[in-house]
């Protein structure tokens, strides 16, 4: 299933990209997460984030579809 | 939209403006200006970045939260992307009310919602000459450590300003 991610501040230097399209078998945010992590090394764990599909905050156990965009979202540090 | 991001510097004269009504009596504005120092470090300059869809569509949220929650006239947030010098301001909230007290107390509720909730990040460059992403690093640094002390970011109170 092709998904489209994006990243933000220090997930973006970390996998050293700001989007990407991917080819996962990843069925949750929460299993792509563990993927993703496994191949850029991110040093937040999935608890210190939340997950945003298609532009709206998402559980990570929401079932993925085919061209959803997924977005990890760091702690933020707006003001 | 009653929140909006701005890669130039925030015209508070403009953005006044919107918020008048002959039915307001009053006026509160917030600032949040960058600041030369953080945890202790002396910081040189500031990198905001945002996701900006789903940021707007959150920080116009918390504003209409506010106009339901308080009886004021009008309410307004700019936020600031892009890099950032000493002094600029990065944040501006407005709110006109008829009276003074509910347009102080939902002019609070905006800047701290908007900090706890909405998608925006913020880098730190420090006089030393390395930097780092406000929230973000240390709670990596004890995943790593997990003997060190540390406070976690996201569900801390807000740190600056």
């Amino acid at each position: 299933m092709q998904l489209k991610i994006q990243y933000y501040a220090l997930m973006r230097e970390q996998a050293g990209r700001s989007e990407e399209t991917l080819e996962t078998s990843a069925g949750t945010p929460a299993d792509l997460y563990d993927e993703l992590l496994a191949r850029y090394g991110f040093t937040l764990s999935r608890d210190q984030l939340r997950v945003a599909v298609n532009s709206e905050f998402s559980e990570w156990s929401r079932k993925l579809k085919v061209g959803d965009a997924v977005v990890f979202i760091p702690p933020v540090a707006g003001g | 939209m009653h929140f909006r991001f701005t890669e130039q510097a925030i015209d508070t004269q403009s953005a006044r403006t919107e918020l008048q009504s002959f039915s307001a009596g009053g006026y509160v504005s917030f600032e949040g200006w960058v600041r030369d120092f953080n945890e202790g470090r002396e910081v040189t300059r500031l990198e905001y970045e945002a996701f900006q869809e789903l940021a707007v569509k959150e920080g116009h949220g918390i504003v209409t939260e506010a106009l339901r929650r308080f009886p004021i006239k009008h309410a307004l947030c700019i936020h600031r992307i892009g890099s950032l010098e000493l002094g600029d301001m990065a944040v501006w909230v407005g709110v006109s009310a008829a009276h003074r007290a509910e347009a102080f107390d939902a002019c609070r509720f905006i800047i701290d919602e908007v900090k706890l909730r909405a998608p925006i990040w913020k880098k730190e460059h420090y006089r030393s000459g390395d930097s780092g992403w406000v929230n973000c690093e240390r709670c990596a640094q004890a995943a790593e450590h997990p003997h060190t002390q540390h406070r976690h970011g996201r569900h801390t109170a807000p740190n600056s300003k």
